[in-house]
């Protein structure tokens, strides 16, 4: 052990070598991406398509981290693996129809303002539906199986099975059409570029959501008690605090941003399905197993990792597109077996 | 002998299958040092666990303050005023230093004054009071968990093998930062291997064996009798000499 640093401390003349040592910074995975993106434009060969297809993949990463956010956290908390959790995506996306198919107005209307705020609206109405599920789904469903991973697994996806069924028994079999506001509509054109407008409102959105998420669990004692819990959740307990609260809590507002994931989702097809969760749920496995179980900064990048990776092979080896994605996860494990982040764990 | 503070009567513990602590009797006196002895696997750790609520014992009684905490879960138990410093230490590697106490105080803020205080025994931690506690060697990793169970007064502390593998100045450190401990009313419960450790902190001592408390008495006794020390104790005081 280096007690070299301690008794530097204690002697009144410190010299050169005892300086404080560089914490050293994991550079390499953030480097990724841009990396990646740069690599591609050769082979991409036109920039403008370029630019529009790494914008996209930006946007969708975005989408895909607000959904996985806080399936990483609640594996990460406690251990919990929820195959439900596609299930607050689609609920989310359909809960949004309650305020944009009736406010059918706003939403044609060619005014930003009215635009916001209906889709604003909708968004506050799909987190706190898909919140108070998550909450019912933590205590009935989640929480009898704690510890039993393959039981957690099985119910959970039942779980996911009710809750589409549920969806159609309300909302009915067929596709529902889920209309775009009218000024998020249509592109802006840089030079030969068209960028689309919904893609950098779904990027500015996902940066929100990762800067909001990094300040709470940095800078608030909430967001360093999860942080100590996904390490250790029995000292946070032996030192007087109750894991079982913070985690309802984690598990509640990562439903509420899975809700929220399902509204962008559900914008950008303008179509929703029962099964649009479900459906985007291997995604989201792969992109919290590439950031790493549990860490919030892995997640942000597997997102946009995963997302650019798919969107450049779907526009350059378009039959490879399936396949993209599980090969960028092998590659990513046999570089870090962990993913990108590894956090540690007692 | 003084008022109790903590008294374990006829403690049972299964973890799984496997019955560990098999009837554990210990008192320990408030406003002591009472230390606890034992080989390997003589259950001292578990002991610790189960105070703590992160055992559940399966019969017999933990009073605290009088009030039996055997069925009281971890958080109430710690809120009661029981700080534990685990073997293991379980700092959290990602918070920094200072993160980790913040958490560990929870009043809200720290109080400067006793922060000082700590600093006094272990510098190292105001030197690396932003660093991330992960990186710090495993000395000064054991300042960070003991720093936390003393970062506000606790009644009760539960020390579990705090010198394993550090230098003798932090051992020094450490043995200043119990005494004054001490002094300040507070009830210290150290397991320990190192017999010359404790030797001089301890006012009590309680020697376990397969689960169980074989011997219990004063430090000053034992330190006197060299055929108990030899009988009690045989190989692990061999060890450490
Ligand atoms: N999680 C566990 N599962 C099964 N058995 C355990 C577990 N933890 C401890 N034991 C067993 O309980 C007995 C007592 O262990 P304990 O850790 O309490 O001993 P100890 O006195 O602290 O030993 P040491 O000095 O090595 O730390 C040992 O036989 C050990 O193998
Ligand atoms: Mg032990």
């Amino acid at each position: 052990m280096s007690e070299p640093n301690v008794s530097a401390a204690v002697s009144p003349a410190p010299t050169f070598s005892e300086a404080l040592p560089k914490i050293p910074m994991d550079w390499a995975p953030l480097l990724l991406v841009p990396v990646l993106a740069l690599l591609m434009l050769p082979l991409v060969g036109s920039f403008p398509t370029w630019v529009t297809l790494t914008i996209a993949g930006l946007a969708m990463g975005m989408m895909i981290f607000i959904m996985a956010s806080g399936l990483t956290l609640v594996f990460g908390l406690m251990d919990v693996l929820n195959f439900g959790h596609g299930a607050f995506v689609s609920v989310g996306a359909f809960a949004a129809t309650l305020v944009l198919l009736p406010l059918r107005g706003w939403v044609e209307a060619d005014s930003v303002l009215l635009n916001l705020g209906v889709v604003g609206l909708a968004i506050v109405v799909a987190m706190l539906v898909t919140g108070v599920l998550g909450w019912a789904f933590e205590r009935l469903i989640v929480m009898p199986v704690y510890g039993q991973h393959l039981k957690q697994i099985l119910i959970t996806m039942g779980g996911m099975i009710v809750a589409e069924q549920m969806i159609t028994v309300i909302w009915g079999p067929e596709q529902i059409p889920l209309p775009l506001p009218e000024t998020f509509r249509g592109a802006l054109i840089f030079g030969d570029a068209a960028i689309e407008k919904y893609r950098l409102i779904a990027v500015a959105v996902g940066l929100a959501v990762f800067v909001t998420m990094f300040l709470v669990l940095n800078r608030t004692k909430i967001g360093l008690l999860i942080r100590a819990g996904v390490e250790n959740g029995e000292m946070v307990e032996a030192l007087g605090y109750r894991i079982r609260r913070l985690f309802v809590g984690v598990f509640v507002a990562g439903s509420a941003l899975a809700g929220l994931g399902g509204v962008m989702w559900g914008l950008y097809k303008e179509t929703l399905t029962a099964a649009m969760g479900s459906e985007i749920m291997v995604m989201v496995f792969i992109v919290i197993i590439i950031g790493g179980l549990g860490s919030v900064g892995g997640c942000f990048l597997g997102a946009v990792l995963v997302a650019l990776v798919a969107n450049y092979t779907g526009f350059l080896i378009p039959k490879l597109a399936l396949a993209s994605n599980i090969l960028l996860m092998v590659a990513i494990l046999l570089w870090r077996p962990q993913g990108l982040y590894a956090v540690v764990k007692r | 002998m003084s008022e109790l503070l903590l008294e374990l009567s006829g403690v049972h513990t299964h973890i799984g299958q496997y019955h560990i602590l098999q009837g554990v009797d210990l008192a320990v006196p408030k406003g002591g040092l009472t230390v606890l002895l034992g080989r390997n696997g003589a259950g001292k750790t578990t002991t610790l666990r189960t105070i703590m609520g992160l055992w559940q014992a399966s019969a017999g009684s933990v009073r605290f303050e009088g009030r039996d905490i055997a069925a009281v879960k971890t958080p109430d138990i710690a809120q009661a005023g029981i700080a534990y410093v685990p073997e293991s230490m379980a700092i959290f590697s990602d918070l920094t230093v200072r993160e980790n106490l913040y958490l560990a105080a929870r009043q809200g803020e720290m109080d400067e004054k006793r922060l000082d205080w700590i600093f006094g025994f272990f510098p190292a931690l105001k030197k690396f009071w932003n660093y991330p506690a992960g990186n710090l060697s495993g000395g000064q990793k054991q300042m960070v968990a003991i720093a936390r169970a003393i970062v506000e007064p606790r009644k009760l502390i539960l020390i579990d093998e705090p010198t394993k593998g550090l230098a003798p100045a932090i051992i020094q450190g450490m043995i200043a930062a119990f005494k004054e401990l001490k002094a300040t009313d507070t009830t210290i419960l150290l397991v320990e291997q190192n017999f010359n450790f404790v030797r001089s902190l301890g006012d009590t001592v309680a020697v376990m064996d397969d689960g169980r408390v074989v011997h219990a008495g004063t430090m000053a006794e034992l330190s006197e009798d060299r055929d108990l020390q030899q009988k009690l104790l045989g190989l692990s005081m061999d060890a450490h000499q």
